[in-house]
């Protein structure tokens, strides 16, 4: 992967609505963590939702 | 083996747990959080006569302010009123109310573990083998139903290879504050339309015992920040309502405000958001959910009795909700596709000739009212074209 989906933890309320949006299923809201696994294809729709802009794609400022 | 397992302890969940515990089924529910009803997602706010039809009658504690209607407010601050029979509500203190929920199902007989989060599902034979990451380690627990009932990220639809991807054009992105010092009546909801205020959605004031939620969603496609940006600029905007009101909690989340229909497979069933089940004219969730599980326990036990688990026979509460709820939501989504072409002027047209008993028929889905007032005048006559067009 040559890029990642960064979580800003002083942004993030854990609301999970980012993983409520992903095609892939690569996101999982565990309690009070946002974790991404490799299948995140980069599509950014999790960005484009997340409420407070805690989300960013690696070297990119969203 | 268990009955019936349920992942997720929200109002659906908890309502299913009660419902297949005092029927005699063997029923555990597994909530990923160390507290169930928080932190919450919601506006806490439920109608009234929605719970009564559903027999349900919230304990004192968990309502927080009873409220007698809604007042709507144009981008003007013109404001339409409705009050009166059919509009009253509670705005709900979710943390007592889904604790009470959760009472009610262990008092039925209904197994509960908190801190359990579901990490994945297997079909062994008949039954669905689910680890769960727990406290004390990973445990497998097998049951003959799994129950889908964590939320807009469910895991569980997408394990029995379900879509439950929400869209994001019909997803609203929602912020809210909960704030003590708010300066507005606390007898109403309030709720503000505009395009420069909540695009595609609205913001709200719910007021509570001491403090109220103050909150908006927005839709992606229309918004040119983000939903928190758009909080503060409507908090900003209304110095007169939080000149002294300060944040005590802060909460987000996605609102599914989709139609969605498949919500079986073999041996599993989704409720509440994980279902996408949400009024899509306000984006109310708790009691479509709750009446979502009661539909759903009705078909689960003739399944559970009958030991045929099959997609097909669940089926039937598929067929249920579409009884009731199909025709309607599909009316919503159509009131709801013309109020997304709706400019700010359009909102005060709409405001002057909608009184609070029209906007009420039209969120019960009586859309004719529209129609009716949009004809007495040809300046209306651009505004019924939008809403014929579709």
């Amino acid at each position: 992967m040559d890029f990642k989906i960064y979580v800003d933890e002083s942004k993030c309320l854990y609301c999970g609505g980012c993983a409520g949006v992903c095609p892939v299923d690569a996101m999982l809201l565990d309690e009070v963590r946002i974790v991404i696994n490799e299948a995140c294809i980069g599509c950014k729709l999790c960005i484009k939702f997340c409420p407070v802009g805690a989300l960013s794609m690696e070297g990119e400022n969203d | 083996m268990i009955d019936v397992l349920i992942v997720g302890a929200g109002p659906a969940g908890s309502v299913m747990a009660k419902e297949m515990a005092s029927r005699g089924f063997e029923t555990l529910v597994v909530e990923k959080r160390q507290e169930i009803g928080a932190p919450k997602r919601c506006a806490e706010g439920v109608s009234g006569h929605g719970f009564e039809k559903l027999g349900i009658k919230p304990h004192p504690l968990s309502i927080a302010r009873k409220i007698k209607g809604a007042i709507l407010y144009a981008p003007s601050g013109k404001a339409v009123t409705m009050e009166g029979h059919g509009m009253e509500g509670f705005v709900l203190e979710r943390k007592v109310f889904e604790k009470d929920l959760a009472s009610q199902a262990i008092k039925a007989g209904a197994k509960y573990m908190v801190k359990s989060l579901a990490i994945g599902m297997e079909k062994h034979g008949n039954a669905w083998r689910v680890r769960v990451r727990t406290i004390e380690g990973i445990k497998e627990i097998e049951a003959k139903l799994v129950i889908g009932a964590d939320g807009v990220e469910s895991k569980v639809g997408k394990w029995a290879g379900l879509k439950t991807v929400n869209r994001i054009t019909d997803y609203h992105s929602g912020i809210q504050f909960e704030m003590a010092g708010v300066n507005a009546s606390y007898d109403y909801i309030h709720l503000f339309f505009g395009r420069e205020v909540a695009p595609l959605g609205y913001a709200w004031i719910f007021p509570k015992a001491f403090s109220a939620n103050v909150g908006l969603g927005i839709l992606e496609k229309a918004a040119k920040m983000r939903a928190y940006d758009y909080l503060k600029k409507f908090i900003e905007e209304h110095e007169e309502i939080f000149k002294n009101a300060q944040p005590i909690e802060i909460n987000a989340g996605g609102v599914p405000v989709a139609h969605f229909t498949k919500m079986v497979a073999d041996g599993v069933m989704l409720v509440g958001d994980a279902a996408q089940l949400v009024n899509p004219i306000h984006g109310g969730g708790i009691t479509r959910a709750i009446h979502s599980s009661i539909m759903a326990a009705e078909v689960a036990e003739k399944a559970l009795k009958s030991g045929d688990l099959s997609k097909e026979k669940l089926q039937e509460y598929e067929k249920m909700w579409e009884a009731e709820y199909g025709e309607k939501t599909k009316k919503l989504m159509k009131l709801r596709s013309f109020l997304e072409k709706l400019e700010d002027k359009d909102f005060e047209l709409l405001a002057d000739i909608l009184q609070g008993e029209d906007i009420y028929q039209l969120t019960q889905a009586k859309l004719s009212v529209l129609i009716k007032k949009l004809i007495t005048k040809p300046s209306l006559l651009g505004l019924a074209k939008k809403y014929l067009m579709d």
